[in-house]
């Protein structure tokens, strides 16, 4: 019963190079760019949370062995079983068996331009005062927690510096698990080299920042 | 969250089969569109945005903006949310913007380690080797390394600095302006700007100018 996520690539060996493609390149099949559509537009009718659908594609079965839209489509049928919105045998047939469960809304045409252009914001009323400063150093919390979060690995146990304070917002972990916003504050934290791939690693004159909540954070001397 | 639905039996064989993508995807909007969850008119907007309204050319005349204005350079880079915003470019995956200038010294870097946070209105969707696990493990470790996979080699005394999105936050790298572009208008600047030089992954080269010294 502990939560294992396939997404938590940072500093992972062995994944070869990077491919690059042009610039108008965004589709690879014709049924990508509709898997995205219908990710979208299921995702706009209030089911289920960003953090929640990040949660299913990063445990995903599979996931390596999977192309991105294929990620996508799974978590999306995933979600949707998990809710009774559909059931197996309808994704097999293609044919409406059982009854619609409702849903809160359902993003119609000509509403896309202004949906989209509103987006999701994440910032929240500030729930106190920050506990860390601009130039402060801190310690990443060490350990997997049972459940989804954004605190990559590579950075777990070690040291960095408050570099940037942006508010508070939704907290991830939280949100998804079904538990509510709980916002807190987040900041950039940024690291040095030698702190997260060890003084003998090649030298690349590099730092390397991540975005934090604030309970992932712990003052370090 | 443990709800058992792991394996419905037709998940393993239907791989990366084309034709069996399609048929499940046309499975799937069928039944959607049967229950009355989703309006099919507005998958089309949907695709029709991405593919044609929204993309890396927003981000290009962001760039090209603070390249000749610094006024909008010094906004952009003070609350990049709001500058970006006073051009039109706002909403979903770009809600909290922040903008990070190259220079000689610095050069910025974008990734998501942990799926794919891209700031959607100003670069568009982004491309796979972005979503790809080689850019994903590498880009925090061996940033050079993935530099030279699209032929970027940076001197050694310019620092680099990877911004790894691990929050809503995204970010928008102003690339440096290449020399010999001084008497350039905004237009023709915003030509020259790339959607990966926004990310990070290449520098904007001089425009060829036929008869220039360069």
């Amino acid at each position: 019963m502990s939560y294992l996520t396939h997404a938590d690539l940072g500093g992972q060996p062995g994944f070869g190079p990077v491919t690059p493609e042009p610039e108008g390149e965004l589709f690879h099949a014709a049924w990508e760019p509709r898997a995205l559509a219908l990710t979208l537009a299921m995702g706009a009718t209030g089911s289920w949370n960003i953090d929640a659908s990040r949660a299913v594609r990063e445990t995903l079965p599979g996931y390596e062995n999977l192309s991105y839209y294929q990620i996508w489509l799974g978590a999306l049928a995933q979600l949707m079983l998990q809710r009774g919105q559909v059931f197996p045998d309808e994704l097999a047939s293609g044919e409406m068996r059982h009854p619609a469960a409702p849903v809160a809304r359902v993003l119609q045409a000509a509403a896309v331009p202004a949906v989209l252009a509103k987006g999701s914001p994440t910032q929240r009323p500030e729930p106190g005062p920050a506990r860390f400063a601009v130039g402060q150093p801190v310690r990443m919390h060490l350990g997997k927690v049972d459940h989804h979060t954004r605190l990559p690995g590579y950075v777990q146990g070690k040291r960095g510096v408050i570099e940037h304070v942006h508010g508070a917002h939704v907290f991830a972990d939280a949100h998804a698990q079904g538990q509510g916003e709980q916002p807190q504050w987040l900041y950039t934290v940024v690291f040095d080299e030698a702190e997260l791939w060890g003084e003998g690693a090649p030298r690349q004159n590099l730092a390397v920042s991540v975005d934090a909540w604030e309970s992932y954070l712990e003052p370090a001397a | 969250m443990s709800e058992q639905h792991h394996d419905h039996g037709h998940d393993g064989h239907e791989h990366s089969e084309l034709g069996e993508m399609d048929l499940r995807v046309r499975a799937l909007e069928s039944v959607l569109t049967q229950k009355g969850y989703i309006d099919p008119a507005a998958l089309d907007v949907l695709i029709d945005t991405y593919q044609t309204r929204i993309g890396p050319r927003n981000g290009a005349r962001v760039v090209a903006r603070a390249w000749v204005d610094q006024e909008f350079h010094d906004w952009l880079l003070r609350d990049a949310t709001a500058a970006i915003a006073s051009l039109g470019y706002t909403g979903r995956q770009g809600e909290h913007m922040v903008a990070v200038e190259n220079t000689a010294e610095q050069h910025h870097m974008v990734v998501c380690t942990l799926c794919s946070c891209y700031p959607w209105p100003v670069l568009g969707l982004p491309p796979t080797w972005y979503k790809s696990a080689p850019y994903r493990s590498r880009a925090v470790k061996d940033p050079r390394g993935v530099l030279a996979d699209f032929g970027t080699t940076l001197p050694e005394s310019t620092r680099i600095r990877v911004w790894d999105s691990t929050a809503e936050v995204r970010y928008l790298v102003i690339p440096q302006r290449p020399e010999g572009t001084e008497g350039m208008g905004e237009e023709e600047l915003a030509a020259l700007v790339t959607r990966d030089s926004m990310i990070g992954t290449r520098r904007v080269e001089a425009p060829a100018t036929p008869g220039s010294a360069a």
